[in-house]
């Protein structure tokens, strides 16, 4: 590795690698090809080997195996690190806002001194410098930010960059070049969510009707459409007046507060009591009949139709699009 | 109440709920209940609480009051006055009671649901109870075509302090009816004011909700806005602030003269009436807030502002005046729905609506704030769309003046 | 056990920011402030576990923003001491400095577990917790919903989130500094009364610390709002064309399954 690569921190989850990571690399992939180097992406733990090859846009990616790595613990993973980009002096190490990324990447700059970014949404680089724009107090604003030390710790936000697919990377399979200790914190038990009724103040995508739906029976169009989106059926208050939906599922001021990544609101009319509860929603979505609809004043994207029409088109979309 | 409770506060001493009451102004009377239990019967949510206002002053004397503190039924009541009303030994339930209760299961450290909290903490933050930004208190006077006294920025003698509100200001459907206040006040030559950026919450639903410390937090604010500027009354919108200064804040020393709007511009009828150009044909049935109506015996001003319509048939729902049936938003009420519902009660202004389309009305006319929100929401429900629309006073006045809304140029 | 908190003040979001002059700052004279969400977390968690445990609870923030509220409110739910440091500057502290001097205060605390907001919605820099852990050299995890005493003496439980709900029991050796995302129930409501008590009763501990110099941050070269239409773009076209365009939207933010 050289001084123009960039190198990646990547995720797993059941032996794929997390969207984050595609992400990652598909930004590490733009990156590099500024600076004239790669993309290398580090994947960590068992599941790694069988994730690499669809992490495409990777030119190459490191599975790292080590017993220790199984799970994630900070200190093994800081490490690591550590090691990896104190060999290959990379420009950059991109790492998700994630969980783990949110953990290790300031760890990793405060240990090794390095400049560091959180919130990136868009990184170049020009002449050996890193410009990055970055969002600020929770998106009301962005900045650009010019980095000239290197290699620089910058903390990706989902939904930055779209996955490509370049060729199938090379993949290198090591162990772990350094010992390992698992340090002061010890994982001990991975636990499950209830699977009792959902929780909809967790899910990422919730599909919301409202009195446009009509009829009880069109519920099913909704049900339909959040499974194949993959997350869960939510309503205004007046679908659980009715009784067509429990209170658990209700959005707004005297139902749940929610924050999903995606909000697709059906027939919903944006009433403000309603429009509380999704201050922490990124996108949203909204299909009504009338084009005046308070709803697409918060909405990103409008569609203006019977929600009859378009709520079967867009599954049967999203189906062809996964299978 | 205040002084007693506060001192224990000091001492790091909580009192019994007895003694809050008894401590407070009135509160003595509580010693006279004889169990009778016509305000249990009376309470609209009485079926439902684990225990309603009669059981309330029982555990309060037998001195047994933790399970009470902590159950549901504190944050139940809706502050509608109807125990208070009706009961025969005169016992303030709503304004010293209940508070009481609410105070001590606050100092116990027992949380109010989500929703009320989410509401003072908003009051506390930023003296409004929707939690937007004071600066933003005058949005609704953008490109309006009538000039707006913002007291706030330029000081000056005025008539009329109009204290707008916290729906009034900020919640959109309201802001409709504040815009229309405004052209009416100007139509009728008023020298009007309002406080803008400065204007914060009377206090009523939090003082109502036992919330005391954050009430006198408001309460010296307001004092000072009053000693700041030159008026000759306060105008209100909200029938709660109206309440909270009439009776609550002369404990504090704060003597000013206040009217809800319905009383002021009733007594201006004469004038009025010559405005009111154009017919409104509609057949209409008015819905007595709790403040203005059963608790101030107010009733005809607002009715008179009605029948002097062109036009408007007055209608009576058989609930009306005293017994009129709440509309379930009062003293906090608004952001109770939700523990309501979780604790079977139904919502009162389901019931309210159907009762007013029962009378053939086509127009349910309102004069408080939260009622328009609240109705309308109920009209979604019960399947009245198209039949009954809810129209504030105001909305009706300004329409028959025929000050229709124009964009300032 | 003694737990330290750490109360940060940020600019609160209702306001509409403002941008400094030179285009490159917040307008932070111009701004309201308000507690940071994570850290009132923090605090809640502490007094679980006061409660709990019968820890002691000493809460400390840097001399900012509505501070005296802020400290004065965290006396009357629970805390015992509120300890302010001196800052004379309009504008925050970069990320390391802020970390030199929260920990130069927290050393003389002798805490066994600081809790910290996971992260701040002003953190340009990354979140301040981490860097705090390593200046402090403790042990760190972050992301944290929940603290709980271990089953050892001095060693704690937390619970880790990961996406999906998925929660990772994790143990700590003491002493540690964890990253809270959310306490056990959500931040207590404390009534008015008690926190204008606790201004009259309680003393605000001011210490002294030397300010340390700041190392240079990244260099901003401006700040400004993004363009954020005022109603939402309208997609047209037949119901299919519509779903077309709605699958591209999702595909492009990674939506999609
Ligand atoms: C104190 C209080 C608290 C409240 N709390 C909440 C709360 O927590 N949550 C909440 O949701 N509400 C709450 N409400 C109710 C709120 O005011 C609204 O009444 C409610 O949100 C409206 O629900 P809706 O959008 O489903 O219905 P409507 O407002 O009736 O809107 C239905 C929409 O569907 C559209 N439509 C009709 N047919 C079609 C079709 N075929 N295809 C597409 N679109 C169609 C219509 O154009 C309309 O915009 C509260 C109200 C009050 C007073």
């Amino acid at each position: 590795m050289s001084a123009e690569d960039v190198l990646v921190l990547g995720e797993t989850k059941q032996g794929t690698p997390t969207d984050m990571t595609l992400e990652l690399a598909a930004c590490a992939r733009q990156l590099a090809s500024q600076t004239g180097g790669q993309a290398v992406v580090v994947l960590l733990g068992p599941e790694g080997k069988q994730a690499a090859t669809q992490v495409a846009d990777a030119h190459r990616v490191v599975v790292v195996e080590d017993d220790i790595l199984a799970t994630y613990t900070p200190a093994p993973y800081l490490e690591l690190l550590s090691h990896l980009v104190d060999q290959s002096k990379p420009i950059a190490l991109l790492v998700g806002s994630t969980s783990v990324g949110l953990d290790v990447a300031p760890l990793l700059a405060a240990r090794m001194n390095l400049p560091i970014v959180g919130g990136c949404q868009k990184i170049s680089a020009e002449n050996g410098a890193l410009k990055v724009t970055a969002s600020f107090c929770a998106g009301k604003m962005l900045a650009d930010v010019e980095i000239s030390a290197t290699p620089a710790v910058l903390m990706l936000l989902p939904g930055s960059y779209r996955a490509g697919g370049g060729a199938a990377p090379q993949v290198e399979i090591i162990r772990s070049p350094i010992a390992l200790d698992p340090g002061p914190v010890c994982f001990e038990q991975m636990i499950l969510p209830a699977a009792t009724d959902v929780d909809i103040t967790q899910q990422e995508v919730l599909v919301a009707v409202g009195r446009g739906i009509q009829q009880q029976d069109n519920l099913a169009l909704a049900e339909e459409l959040a499974e194949a989106l993959g997350g869960a059926v939510c309503a205004t208050r007046p679908i659980v007046d009715q009784g067509w939906l429990p209170l658990t599922r209700q959005v707004g001021k005297s139902g749940m507060t929610v924050k999903p990544k995606l909000y697709l609101a059906l027939g919903v009319s944006g009433a403000p009591e309603h429009v509380e509860g999704l201050k922490g929603a990124g996108l949203i979505i909204a299909v009504n009949t009338d084009p005046k609809a308070p709803i697409f004043e918060t909405a990103q994207y409008g569609v203006v139709a019977d929600l009859l029409d378009v709520v079967p088109a867009i599954t049967e979309a999203l189906k062809a699009k996964t299978n | 109440m205040i002084q007693a409770s506060k001192k224990a506060v000091d001492e790091g001493r909580t009192l019994t709920l007895l003694e809050e009451v008894l401590a407070s102004p009135e509160g003595e009377s509580v010693l006279t209940c004889m169990q009778c239990g016509v305000c249990s019967g009376s309470c609209p949510y009485g079926e439902v609480m684990k225990y309603p206002p009669r059981q309330i002053i029982q555990e309060a004397i037998a001195g047994a009051d933790a399970d009470l503190i902590s159950s549901p039924s504190v944050w139940m009541c809706v502050g509608c006055y109807t125990c208070a009303k009706r009961c025969p030994r005169g016992i303030d339930l709503t304004d010293v009671v209940w508070p009481a209760l609410r105070d001590q299961a606050l100092q116990r450290g027992i949380q109010p649901p989500t929703e009320l909290r989410v509401a003072f903490q908003n009051l506390y933050l930023y003296g409004n109870l929707l939690g937007i930004s004071p600066r933003k208190r005058l949005d609704w006077a953008k490109d309006l075509d009538v000039t707006v006294r913002d007291l706030s920025r330029q000081p000056e003698p005025v008539e009329v302090l109009w204290l707008v509100g916290c729906y009034p200001s900020y919640y959109p459907r309201n802001q409709i009816v504040t815009r229309a206040m405004a052209r009416l006040l100007t139509a009728m030559g008023v020298r009007w004011g309002v406080l803008g950026k400065d204007e914060k919450s009377l206090g009523d639903c939090d003082r109502l909700f036992g919330e005391e410390g954050l009430f006198e937090l408001l309460v010296e604010n307001n004092h000072k806005l009053f000693r700041q500027h030159q008026f000759d009354r306060l105008l209100l919108t909200d029938p709660h602030g109206f309440r909270a200064l009439q009776k609550f804040y002369p404990r504090y020393g704060i003597e000013v003269p206040a009217q809800h709007y319905t009383m002021y511009l009733a007594e201006k009828i004469d004038q009025l009436k010559p405005l009111l150009v154009r017919a409104i044909e509609a057949t209409v049935t008015y819905h007595d807030n709790c403040c203005v109506g059963r608790r101030c015996d107010c009733y005809e001003p607002p009715r008179e502002l009605l029948r002097i319509i062109p036009g408007l048939k007055l209608v009576e729902m058989p609930r009306n005046r005293e017994i009129a049936l709440c509309c379930g938003g009062g003293g906090g009420g608004m952001w109770l729905d939700g523990h309501i519902t979780e604790h079977g009660g139904k919502r009162l202004s389901d019931e309210r609506v159907l009762e007013a389309a029962g009378t053939g009305a086509n127009i349910l006319a309102v004069s408080c704030p939260f009622e328009l929100s609240r109705f309308e929401d109920s009209i979604k429900v019960t399947g009245l769309e198209g039949k009954l629309v809810v129209r504030d006073i105001i909305e009706l006045l300004a329409e028959s003046m025929g000050l229709e809304e124009r964009k300032k140029a | 056990m003694n737990i330290a908190v750490v109360l940060r003040q940020v600019p609160d979001l209702i306001e509409t920011l403002e941008i400094a002059d030179d285009g490159t700052r917040l307008d932070y004279g111009a701004a309201r402030f308000i507690v940071n969400e994570w850290d009132n977390h923090a605090l809640e968690q502490a007094l679980l576990l006061k409660e709990s445990e019968g820890s002691s609870v000493t809460v400390v923030a840097l001399d900012f923003g509505e501070v005296d509220n802020t400290l004065y409110e965290a006396s009357a739910k629970g805390a015992d001491t509120i300890v302010k440091i001196p800052w004379d500057s309009e504008e925050p502290p970069a990320l390391r400095q802020a970390a030199a001097l929260y920990a130069e205060v927290l050393r003389g605390i002798g805490a066994e577990l600081i809790l910290v907001g996971c992260q701040s919605h002003d953190e340009l820099e990354g979140p301040l917790a981490p860097q705090l852990a390593f200046t402090l050299n403790l042990p760190y995890v972050g992301v944290v919903r929940g603290v709980q005493p271990g089953d050892q003496p001095g060693s704690i439980r937390v619970f880790k989130e990961f996406p999906g709900a998925v929660v990772a029991r994790m143990s700590v050796r003491l002493p540690a500094l964890i990253g809270v995302l959310a306490a056990e129930k959500a931040p207590r409501y404390v009534p008015v009364s008690r926190i204008r008590a606790a201004m009259k009763s309680t003393p605000i501990r001011e210490s002294q610390v030397d300010v340390p110099q700041a190392a240079a941050p990244v260099n901003v070269l401006r700040l400004y709002v993004p363009e954020a239409p005022e109603r939402a773009e309208m997609l047209d076209g037949s119901a299919e064309e519509v779903a077309e365009r709605i699958c591209q939207i999702l595909a492009e933010k990674g939506l999609l399954r």
